[in-house]
């Protein structure tokens, strides 16, 4: 983990002001993301967790630029893109891509496939040697997707063939790092799995790195290499798959994990299912401190005056918690300073 | 209208790929364009429509062919047909072969060619007003939608004064007061470029508040976000992304702002704002024939010439807007 990372986000924030009354006076903020650092390296997918509202989204339009950030910096490839003009940023688009959520209305109704797959070299006024439609349909081939649908419109697809279609706009112009934000989760359950495993085909074909916004924790599994899970703005913890999914250290992450679905009822009454008591405070105004106390058994007077850092308890694995669990030993309340000599498990 | 509905064009609906193209043969998408005319085709009532607005535009085009097919001008007088003591056809109508609608009182103009003649003004007039209209409210409206905040406010704010604005009153004023030649115009092409600026200036809040509400919801999709995270700018969004999603809008509105302006014309022209005479409109000749109430067939013409357009229009539109857009109903 010597190189550098293809993306570096440190202290990133976003606050979207709440204004009242005639003069558009700002009365608070929604606290959407507050203050979350990672790294992304070169080939590596990183997945996103956490509940609706936790700020995911958000952060992947961040990286992308669509919004601005309130404060942090975002660093690709060595340059810092967090408050670079558009007009700057418009070469550097090629190669920070977004897949988004929703397969109907991310397409253009009204334009054919060739048009939408082919919008990426238009806009960025890129010559391709055999023309844009025979570029076009070197994607679609790609993507799974018949090259003569190239006439057709969005509506004549069904909701994988069209999430293929925005996959292979995203692609137009190879870049290297891809948002995919919720890729599947609109998708039926049968479909996810094709789409979740063509993601990882053209990961190692064409050398992609993704970061992945789920909230599907299986999915986030299943194409992972490392994985940062968000709540409430924050990140609460951050590890290498393996790390989060058998040992996780964060209670909330705990909590996450034992609400995932066991398909074997016998295992099923094994377990204990963690219940979360009450909702997810507003990010409007956020609990002091550790911001999960409000909703943590293992809640302590700590917890409510001083907010846990991120702090790395095992190799390659980060977790912002007074009292962690399946940590080794003697690294409770703000304790080790020191990274954990021994690994997790 | 009652326009089945098994080929849903939404935009929300995914239909399965149809018809794979067997044996290697061409596969070619039916655009929403394609399918609301499968649509329209259906629609007896509105193909009806379309055909008697065909019709009329087809009967302004070729005025002087028809009414001169019957040897008729519209403004060359028949006294002869006239009687002196009354004023009015000597025949009562003075319908013939060669006045399929009879003559006018007191000079004793030919009706049908009037009539003729009198769609081309009507027609002219209120196509050119919907087409201002419609630019001006498209532009403005599409814009502030898109581009939101201040720029909203402001267009926003225009809107409210334009509604609020008397424009029948200002209307009266200004074709009352404009010379007869004016911005190197004379005669009939100043006072029809004039009705096309008032009743087209003052019409496009209504397009323009409907075109900003449909952008609003639109920028809200994820297809404009992927334009943005492509690197386009604020035009290709507006005219590449979200004016072909507005294009049912504007037609329908379009076909229905048509048949208002030409009453409106009819009634600027009755108040004898409109065109001056002696060139025919349909307003002026209800004008005319107001004083000769007792000769019915001088009134009975024009009046029918303005309600079959206005009618034909709103079929078409309603018809329009049924195959262009099911779910709004």
């Amino acid at each position: 983990m010597n190189e550098e990372p293809l993306l570096s986000v440190q202290g990133l924030e976003k606050h979207f002001p709440v204004t009242k009354g005639l003069l558009k006076r700002q009365v608070g903020a929604v606290r959407a993301v507050d203050g979350i650092s990672f790294d992304v390296m070169k080939g590596e997918t990183l997945g996103l967790v956490g509940e609706s509202g936790c700020g995911k989204t958000t952060t992947g339009r961040l990286i992308t630029r669509l919004i601005e950030p309130t404060g942090g910096t975002i660093v690709f490839e060595g340059n810092d893109i967090s408050h670079m003009s558009q007009g700057r940023l418009r070469p550097l688009r090629r190669d920070v891509q977004m897949i988004f959520q929703d397969p109907y209305s991310s397409l253009n109704p009204r334009h054919t496939v060739g048009a939408i797959v082919g919008a990426p070299f238009r806009i960025q006024g890129i010559k391709t040697e055999q023309g844009t439609k025979k570029a076009v349909q070197e994607i679609l081939e790609l993507v799974g997707l018949n090259p003569e649908h190239y006439n057709r419109y969005p509506h004549e697809f069904s909701g994988g063939q069209r999430q293929r279609i925005g996959i292979a706009r995203t692609l137009a112009l190879k870049p290297k790092l891809i948002i995919a934000d919720e890729p599947v989760s609109a998708l039926d359950v049968s479909i996810q799995a094709q789409v979740v495993n063509l993601l990882e085909d053209l990961q190692s074909e064409l050398d992609l790195t993704y970061v992945v916004i789920a909230h599907d924790l299986s999915v986030v599994r299943h194409i992972s290499d490392r994985v940062a899970v968000m709540y409430l703005g924050k990140i609460v913890e951050i590890a290498d798959r393996k790390g989060l999914y058998e040992a996780p250290m964060h209670p909330y992450t705990n909590a996450l994990l034992s609400a995932v679905p066991i398909p074997d009822p016998k295992r099923r009454k094994e377990r204990d299912r963690i219940r979360l008591q009450g909702d997810v405070p507003s990010p409007l105004n956020p609990p002091p401190a550790c911001r999960f106390h409000t909703r943590c058994w293992k809640a302590q007077d700590i917890c409510r005056q001083v907010e846990p850092p991120l702090l790395t308890l095992a190799p390659g694995h980060q977790a912002a918690c007074h009292f962690p669990e399946n940590a080794p030993s003697g690294s409770a309340a703000a304790a080790p300073q020191e990274p954990a000599a021994a690994p997790a498990d | 209208m009652t326009a089945p509905m098994d080929v849903t064009g939404g935009d929300t609906q995914a239909t399965p790929a149809v018809v794979e193209g067997a044996g290697g043969q061409a596969i070619q998408g039916r655009s929403l364009g394609q399918i609301a005319w499968m649509r329209l085709k259906r629609d007896k009532v509105a193909l009806a429509g379309g055909l008697i607005v065909i019709f009329l535009i087809l009967v302004a085009v070729f005025a002087p062919v028809i009414a001169g097919a019957f040897g008729q001008d519209p403004t060359q007088f028949n006294s002869d047909l006239i009687d002196s003591s009354t004023m009015a056809p000597k025949t009562g109508t003075g319908i013939s072969a060669d006045h399929l609608f009879g003559i006018e009182p007191v000079n004793g103009r030919d009706i049908f060619s009037r009539v003729v003649y009198g769609a081309r003004i009507s027609l002219l007039i209120a196509f050119l007003a919907t087409l201002l209209s419609v630019v001006i409210g498209t532009l403005l409206g599409v814009t502030a939608g898109y581009f939101g905040g201040l720029v909203d406010s402001i267009i926003s704010k225009a809107m409210d004064v334009f509604l609020a604005f008397p424009i029948l009153v200002f209307a009266i004023a200004l074709a009352g007061i404009v010379p007869d030649t004016a911005f190197g115009l004379t005669g009939d092409t100043l006072r029809v470029s004039l009705l096309v600026f008032i009743i087209g200036f003052f019409n496009w809040p209504y397009i323009g508040r409907i075109i900003r509400g449909q952008t609003l919801s639109l920028r809200e999709r994820e297809f404009v976000d992927a334009a943005r995270s492509l690197g386009a700018r604020g035009p290709y969004i507006i005219f590449r992304e979200l004016l072909p999603n507005l294009v049912a809008p504007i037609l329908i509105y379009s076909t229905l702002l048509i048949p208002t302006n030409v009453l409106f014309e009819a009634a600027l022209s009755f108040l004898g704002v409109g065109v001056r005479p002696p060139t025919p409109t349909w307003g002026g000749m209800l004008s005319d024939a107001v004083r000769f109430y007792t000769i019915p067939h001088f009134m009975f013409f024009p009046g029918m010439a303005i309600f079959i357009t206005v009618l034909a229009f709103n079929l078409f539109g309603d018809g329009l807007r049924d195959a262009l857009d099911p779910k709004a109903r």
